[in-house]
């Protein structure tokens, strides 16, 4: 599944964080959804979308609302599909295209390579929110799992009472919280957020500042929206502004 | 010779049955001979004695009988009882031949539900009268399943029945009609004898045919096959037997039958097989 | 990740009568991969899964499997003993009506353990003790080892349906709407212990089910048949969440939620 790179190789790593590194990179991204229900009706929403996001770099999605934010990030997630255009993510020290991988390889990237926070937490009901947490660490023995999702729970403030119920009686923030705890354990180099703190209290927003700034220090290449300009300022290197394509075909 | 030879009866062919009959019936048990434990099918004869009688061990017995056999019936081990003596007799009349009640005197020996103590010989063929012929029959009630499993050898279902004996009783609580696998590939029904009987029939120097008149089937072990009583590796299988000695001859390695002296409890235990308890009683 | 594919179908087409069953389906799995296929009744996804599992044989078209020491079995040539091997060891299917599969006149420990029996296993105290240990994995009290299935709820008989199923610890696993007639309660745990369980084992699965929920959160793959065809595979969330085929779109739409 390893793709023609249009990337460098990668530098021997020097331990330290790196912007040579280009993680994910994002060249002439074209979407357009097709409503078949509305008799074919055609949604352009991305057009020529070019970025680059470097090892431990936040790049901060802007635009107005609609203008199609939500639906890059989730096609850099391989959430939605592509019509053209590539998505290069460094994966295992090579460089695989999400825009034409098989969904095999999309499996094992989002495993091993890219982490994603959405809005809302969906999982198995029942499920007890520390083994929600723990599950999605990666090669990592069941307990530890468990004490690194106990820790990072605590971190955010989801008392241990509540760890051992499922979160789907918990609070908006709260879920929001264990949906973040979800994400950060698996400490994929690439993570991608979409509005982490947007039900948070300020307290809890600064917690989740603070993991967004380890978790870059670390080298992990960031892309979010973050609608609390609080929150972008404080961990964004980069804004990229996603243009509205206002002509319907 | 202690049977009196008794001119065969007017009318009938030898052996009651006629010769293109008696063929079809050789020709099943020479298939059944070539697949040990694999019932074959044949086509069952209407016999001059009702179903669960020893229909099936009777027309086995009439394809087998040349002019010089010597035919010895038991039922339940013993000679005198009616079933028994009827297919003696019934031999003696429509085919003329000699009959016994010495096991070692008999060429063939049809049986119900027993195996004579006395080992059997090469030159010896035991006949069984067998009431149901398929092993699975109480677990499986689908003929064509039936056959499905013995076809591809999936017996794991017999087995459960095992596991659930242990399971509810501590132990196998069958105790005759065992089922057993024969050349380590069919799973069979050894008729209803004693489980006790069971190691019998393992590698035994006699042919053993099976027949079953009602289930229309006739299956077979050739002399000296493996005859093998499922049984698992921590319950093993165990030929048991009343823990007594024989009222009669006192022989403590027989099969025992319990019979009710009088209606005080009073009892004693004999052994079934008639015959060798009064050939011990002779004191041969 | 292996590249080697567990099961893998070719052109598979099927006609009951005039009506199209399945026409020209692909299908691949790889080891410890879940794939779903989903669409309305009637649209082949059963037939489809009794084809791939050698159930049903096909009017045109191969299914391959490739056996633990990597060799390809044509699963539709293959002598009827080396399927029937197949099913009780390397294999399972998970029927929608646990019924169909367990023996209810049998103790739940029998039931778990006669695939172990069939395979060879003749230590009664091994078979007690590995049956015990299902009954534990699928969340039942060992206590009820010597109890009949009739007195199990319709949860519990499809959590021991699993246990019989998963005990000789398959590669491939058949799931015809497993999660089907029970309880929304009683899904949600069925649905956990199935994914924790494939996980853990590795086992890889083909799903059959109409509930896009469910296929959302087992499933790494999708499916969507209509009428006998495919009309759009690829990866679960994409599909649901991108759908590009009308009928795709249209599934997608009339549920609540998925």
């Amino acid at each position: 599944m390893t793709q023609s790179s249009a990337l460098p190789p990668a530098p021997p790593s020097s331990g330290g964080v790196s912007n040579e590194i280009s993680m994910l990179t994002v060249s002439g991204l074209n979407k357009t959804f097709v409503l078949h229900l509305q008799h074919g009706l055609k949604i352009p929403v991305l057009s020529n979308i070019n970025l680059s996001v470097a090892a431990g770099e936040c790049v901060a999605l802007v635009g107005q609302s609609g203008a199609g934010k939500s639906t890059l990030l989730r096609s850099l997630y391989g959430n939605y599909g592509a019509d053209s255009g590539y998505i290069h993510v460094r994966h295992d020290n090579e460089t695989v295209d999400l825009a034409t991988a098989p969904p095999r390889a999309i499996v094992d990237i989002r495993a091993r390579t890219i982490g994603y926070v959405s809005q809302f937490l969906r999982v198995v009901p029942r499920v007890a929110t520390i083994d929600v947490v723990a599950e999605a660490a990666r090669d990592t023995p069941p307990e530890e799992a468990r004490n690194r999702a106990a820790a990072l729970l605590s971190r955010l403030n989801i008392p241990a009472r509540l760890h051992a119920l499922p979160p789907a009686t918990f609070s908006g923030g709260e879920q929001q919280r264990v949906n973040l705890a979800r994400g950060f354990i698996g400490a994929h180099p690439i993570l991608l957020l979409d509005e982490p703190t947007a039900s948070l209290d300020n307290a809890n927003r600064d917690i989740v500042i603070a993991m967004i700034a380890q978790a870059k220090a670390a080298g992990t290449a960031i892309v979010g929206i973050f609608h609390d300009t609080v929150v972008r300022d404080a961990v964004a290197d980069r804004l990229y502004h996603v243009v509205p394509i206002q002509d319907v075909i | 010779m202690t049977a009196p030879m008794i001119s065969q009866a007017d009318g009938y062919n030898f052996a009651y049955l006629d010769e293109q009959t008696k063929r079809m019936i050789r020709r099943s048990i020479l298939k059944a001979v070539a697949v040990p434990g694999h019932q074959v099918p044949f086509g069952s004869r209407e016999m001059p004695l009702p179903y669960g009688w020893g229909t099936g061990g009777i027309q086995v017995t009439a394809a087998l009988l040349g002019t010089d056999d010597v035919l010895k019936v038991i039922d339940q081990g013993a000679d005198d009882t009616t079933n028994a003596v009827s297919i003696r007799r019934f031999f003696a009349r429509t085919a003329g031949i000699a009959t016994t009640t010495r096991t070692a005197e008999a060429t063939i020996i049809q049986t119900r539900h027993r195996i004579p103590e006395t080992p059997l010989r090469a030159d010896q063929i035991i006949v069984y009268q067998v009431p149901q012929p398929e092993p699975l029959s109480g677990l499986e009630s689908s003929r064509t399943e039936t056959s499905r499993m013995h076809g591809l050898a999936d017996y794991g279902l017999m087995h459960v029945k095992l596991y659930e004996d242990i399971t509810r009783y501590g132990h196998v609580s069958i105790s005759y009609d065992y089922p057993v696998m024969v050349g380590g590939r069919y799973l069979m029904a050894p008729s209803p004898i004693p489980a006790f009987d069971n190691p019998k029939m393992d590698r035994m120097a006699a042919l053993q045919l099976f027949g079953a008149g009602r289930e229309k089937r006739i299956y077979a072990v050739p002399p000296y096959t493996e005859v093998r009583s499922l049984d698992f590796d921590d319950h093993p299988f165990r030929a048991s037997r009343a823990p007594h000695t024989c009222n009669l001859c006192g022989a403590d390695d027989s099969y025992l039958d319990e019979v009710v002296t009088d209606d005080k409890g009073g009892r004693m235990f004999v052994c079934s097989d008639t015959d060798h308890c009064e050939e011990r009683r002779d004191g041969r | 990740m292996a590249d080697e594919t567990l099961l893998s179908a070719r052109g598979l087409t099927l006609h009951f009568g005039a009506i199209p069953a399945l026409v020209d389906v692909d299908a691949d799995l790889w080891p410890g991969e879940v794939l779903a296929v989903v669409g309305e009744s009637g649209s082949g996804k059963s037939t489809l899964l009794n084809v791939l599992a050698g159930r049903m044989a096909p009017d045109a078209g191969a299914v391959w499997y490739r056996d633990p020491i990597g060799a390809l079995h044509d699963v539709h040539a293959m002598p009827a003993p080396a399927l029937r091997t197949l099913h009780r060891s390397d294999w399972g299917f998970v029927h929608q009506n646990p019924r169909e599969n367990l023996r209810m006149a049998v103790t739940a420990g029998g039931n778990v353990g006669e695939r172990l029996m069939a395979r060879g296993s003749r230590h009664y105290g091994d078979i007690r003790a590995e049956a015990i240990s299902w009954l534990r994995q699928v969340e039942i009290d060992a206590g009820r080892v010597d109890d009949f299935p009739r007195t199990f709820s319709g949860g519990m008989l499809q959590r021991l349906q699993i246990a019989r199923t998963l005990v000789t610890h398959p590669r491939l696993v058949f799931m015809d709407e497993p999660t089907g007639g029970l309880d929304v309660s009683v899904q949600a745990r069925l649905l956990d212990l199935i994914r924790t369980l494939v996980r853990r084992l590795g086992i890889a699965a083909v799903l059959v089910t109409h509930d896009l929920a469910v296929a959302r959160l087992l499933a790494h793959r999708i499916m969507v048949m209509q009428r006998g065809r495919v009309v759009e595979s690829g990866l679960t969330d994409r599909v649901l969440d991108d759908p590009k085929h009308e009928y795709t779109q249209l599934l997608v739409s009339s549920v609540l939620s998925a």
